[in-house]
């Protein structure tokens, strides 16, 4: 039961992006398309899961002390694994997300689950917790992209959707529609949210 | 002291486990991270270069360009004769940074195709210099037949709507190297004896 309490409440209750604001950096930058925004996500939920699963399983042996280095390391380690991946096989996804692969490790989510979470409790419950997290993000960031791109360019995963006369609203596939399609979502779902509770 | 030890200890072992795992990503990626880095330049080839016989990827002709530095001259022979050539060229005037590019040549000194290689520029603005419309324009295209400039200052080139810094960055980098084709390349391939 607390198993699927901690794996779904990366997607509504407690999501990475929405509710906690938290990674905004990738968030912003590589959204232009849906398919930047799934591979972004997926390459964090990796590295999320494995730091989180590392965390767990040592944080009885991590003195309190030197725990931050050694989560940095952990994750980094992680973090360069998926950018060595990542530019082996999935070649043109690397170019396109650039230096964002190699920033995963400054992303305050993986950090902060480490800390807030894995570092004090059961390795299968972490596993839980980095997985729910990784695909809520990897959630939010495709929603971003797909939204982003279809206005902005009429198109969902390079796929056109309106026909080569849609007049494109280049500004959402430019840095400004990052924030007003971030801002638009985010009322969108906490209007959801109050008519809920209400 | 020996909680001091146990904390060196601790971050000694995460490290020293990290090092050794991250080693042993790299050599798995060696290869296919250098397979994927050649066969993106084999495609670029490919594409500005007109039909050869041999591994123009393989077959570089150094030249020393400015200040020193040589440009690496990809040659595309045809029955062992050199039928184009293709090089990198840089513009600095890109709008969001510098703009790299392959072009190829015949020997007659005739465009044979473009190809960005590296670029930032705004996307659906400037970055559509990536569109196969903009690049084909080049094609056929000399130094002596072409008035090297964007339409807007008065040259041959078609601009992009709304985007004029990126095609004036790249007919500048595409011009400066049709000049260098003459200056360096050329007689660089003549006294190699490579061409009459």
């Amino acid at each position: 039961m607390t198993l699927q309490k901690e794996f779904l409440k990366g997607f509504w209750r407690e999501n990475p992006t929405f509710r906690l604001v938290l990674g905004m950096c990738p968030t912003l930058a590589v959204t232009t398309s849906a398919t930047n925004g799934i591979g972004m996500g997926l390459a964090t939920t990796f590295v999320l899961v494995c730091s989180n699963f590392f965390v767990s399983l040592l944080r009885r042996y991590i003195p309190s002390k030197v725990r931050i280095p050694a989560f940095i390391v952990i994750i980094a380690s992680f973090v360069t694994i998926v950018d060595l991946i990542m530019a082996g096989y999935f070649y043109s996804l690397h170019k396109a997300l650039g230096l964002f692969i190699p920033l995963i490790t400054v992303n305050c989510i993986i950090l902060g689950r480490a800390e807030a979470f894995a570092s004090k409790n059961p390795l299968a419950l972490s596993i839980a917790d980095g997985l729910g997290m990784g695909l809520g993000f990897t959630l939010s960031l495709t929603v971003l992209g797909a939204v982003r791109e279809l206005i902005g360019r009429g198109m969902i995963f390079g796929v056109s959707v309106f026909g080569p006369h849609y007049p494109a609203l280049l500004v959402f596939v430019l840095p400004p529609g990052a924030y007003l399609t971030l801002g638009l979502l985010s009322a969108l779902m906490n209007r959801i949210t109050l008519r809920e509770e209400t | 002291m020996k909680s001091i030890f146990k904390l060196i200890i601790t971050l000694t072992i995460i490290c020293a486990v990290a090092a050794i795992a991250l080693s042993f990503v790299h050599q798995i990626t060696l290869k296919p991270i250098a397979y994927q880095k050649r066969m993106e330049k084999v495609r670029a080839l490919k594409r500005v270069l007109p039909a050869y016989d041999n591994h123009p990827e393989k077959d570089i002709l150094k030249v020393p360009g400015k200040n020193g530095k040589p440009i690496e001259v990809n040659l595309a022979k045809k029955g062992g004769k050199v039928i184009a050539v293709a090089y990198r060229v840089v513009s600095h005037k890109g709008y969001g940074g510098d703009i790299s590019l392959l072009m190829g040549l015949d020997m007659k000194g005739k465009i044979t195709g473009i190809e960005i290689l590296g670029m930032m520029e705004t996307p659906g603005l400037g970055a559509r210099i990536e569109e196969p419309a903009f690049k084909k324009q080049f094609v056929g295209r000399t130094l002596k037949n072409t008035k090297w400039a964007v339409k807007k200052d008065g040259g041959d080139i078609d601009q992009i709507t709304g985007a004029t810094i990126s095609p004036r960055a790249v007919t500048e980098a595409i011009y400066g190297g049709l000049q260098l084709f003459e200056k360096k390349i050329r007689p660089a391939l003549k006294s190699k004896g490579l061409v009459q």
